[in-house]
């Protein structure tokens, strides 16, 4: 009899879970589990070109939905996994319904972080997580309107291009002093201040958000400097939190994050669990990690469908993430570290241009701009902890692949 | 409907009735052929890698920068690669002939 994988959360590594595990055939029965009403989709284009209106909204499904039933998959969308009984190998719907499964893996993602100040409930505070979070922002985006976009982080900023593009007035509220300060160096950072107010954009560096206020919806935003920014759309951007209730709930070990070992399993043999909902080792890295990246839920979703078709191996891979503003892409490896030494190559002035990050000498990440070679050589760099000279790499008129 | 002669992972050839006007990767993905296409075709990686039958390579648009830096440096690079992702599906590709590259 096949058995029964049961697939909590249908974003990408759900639907990659379950997509991979369909190529069995018979050996397993696969029901996967969505609490939204679409079939799995890709998130990144949720505030870049769905945002725009560049592409159709079927365009950033995974598969087409009819794909699922093609396969034999039980999609159920539109469905909240209330409890996880483990001693009877169950799970709880919304609904009452219970269902039995062999092995469960939860995918359950992320949930944006909420703006703690007065006002954040009003109608018109908008977040972006979701397809529907998108298009209710479209649905205002109109030329001219006024966007207050809390947070300079990659959706502030990403989302800030994109309102661009559709005319709309954009300011931007950053805490710390400089955007993206979580993930890139100070020279990067700087360089995309300059690109979007280039743009037109408004950024407001050291400052929070004190208040939403306005006459039953969103009307204006006030920083904690005391100015007030009228606004049409307040969008807030200020990351978002692991999706760990069911399985702490259910007894198993969370830290900021479902904790799962190299295969992705968690600490029931029977429940693995992949995507950024994981707190799991990587023997590359030397340390335990939650990422919240595209590129962790497919290769972690891959490495349980391997162990499940007796593939099995240790999950270890060179973490990497890419941003879109206007005409800079940005495609980033490794997990630099604040004191990690910067070594910038090229001139950002060109608009293209990379910054490497050392740890004692080895390449420890890639950030690069416009400029695709760079970021597949410090890639593949990170992953063998090579050694690099600073100042060859710094010298442009030394090809990558020589340096 | 325009053909793509498909080469699998496996060896196995197949017939795929392709849709213009999508990228050959999502001809390819949608229908199973087992590629990841992790950045969904943002020419960010390089998980759609296929070869091309050398017969094609000339009537495919040309490869920029970007997904030469990729597709160079993938240990399974071999001349006649492509990243799928970047070569919008015609009917005057009808009849393309490709290969899934092996994952890297």
């Amino acid at each position: 009899m096949s058995e029964h994988i049961v697939i909590v959360g249908a974003g990408h590594a759900g639907g990659t879970l379950a997509t991979q595990l369909a190529r069995a055939g018979d050996r397993f029965r696969i029901t996967l589990i969505g609490a939204e009403a679409w079939p799995p989709y890709e998130r990144p284009p949720l505030s870049k070109q769905l945002l725009m209106g560049e592409v159709p909204t079927e365009k950033v499904f995974l598969r087409p939905e009819s794909f699922y039933a093609d396969k034999g998959v039980d999609l159920r969308l539109g469905t909240e996994v209330v409890s996880i009984d483990r001693a009877g190998k169950t799970v709880t719907l919304a609904g009452g319904e219970s269902l039995a499964y062999d092995r469960l893996a939860l995918c359950t993602g992320t949930a944006i972080r909420e703006i703690p100040v007065a006002g954040r409930d009003l109608p018109g505070v908008h977040y972006i997580r979701t397809i529907d979070d998108t298009l209710a922002i479209r649905e205002k985006a109109t030329p001219g309107a006024r966007v207050v976009i809390a947070g300079g982080g990659y959706i502030g900023l990403e989302a800030a291009a994109a309102l661009r593009k559709l005319g709309c007035d954009v300011t931007v509220i950053e805490m710390m002093d400089r955007v993206m300060a979580r993930a890139v160096a100070e020279p990067v950072s700087r360089f995309y201040e300059a690109a979007h107010r280039a743009e037109g954009v408004r950024i407001l560096l050291e400052t929070g958000v004190a208040e939403i206020g306005g006459n039953g919806r969103a009307e204006h935003v006030t920083d904690s400097h005391g100015q007030v920014h009228p606004a049409d759309i307040v969008l807030v951007g200020i990351g978002v939190v692991p999706v760990v209730a069911l399985a702490a709930d259910a007894g198993l070990a969370v830290d900021d994050g479902i904790v799962v070992d190299a295969r992705a399993r968690t600490s029931d043999p029977d429940i693995f669990a992949a995507g950024d909902c994981t707190r799991h080792p990587n023997a590359l890295l030397g340390q335990t990690v939650r990422l919240e990246s595209v590129q962790n839920a497919v290769d972690q979703a891959r490495c349980i469908s391997n162990e499940l078709t007796d593939k099995g191996a240790d999950y270890a891979e060179v973490p990497w993430f890419w941003s879109d503003q206007y005409d800079l892409k940005m495609q980033m490896a490794g997990l630099p570290a604040p004191d990690d030494q910067v070594v910038m190559r090229g001139n950002p002035d060109s608009r293209s241009f990379s910054v490497f990050y050392l740890r004692d000498g080895k390449v420890s990440g890639v950030n690069a701009i416009n400029v695709g070679a760079d970021y597949v050589r410090g890639r593949k760099w990170i992953g063998e902890g090579r050694t690099v000279d600073a100042a060859r790499l710094a010298d442009t008129e030394i090809p990558i692949k020589e340096v | 409907m325009p053909v793509i002669h498909i080469t699998n992972r496996a060896g196995a050839e197949s017939t795929l009735e392709a849709e213009s006007g999508i990228s050959v990767m999502e001809n390819l993905r949608d229908n199973d052929y087992e590629i990841d296409a992790i950045c969904g075709g943002s020419c960010a990686c390089a998980t759609c890698h296929v070869y091309v039958d050398e017969a094609w390579a000339a009537k495919l648009p040309a490869q920029d920068d970007d997904e030469k830096g990729l597709v160079e440096d993938e240990p399974t690079c071999k001349p006649n690669s492509r990243l799928s992702c970047q070569i919008e599906m015609t009917d005057a590709l009808d009849g393309l002939k490709l290969t899934i590259a092996p994952e890297a």
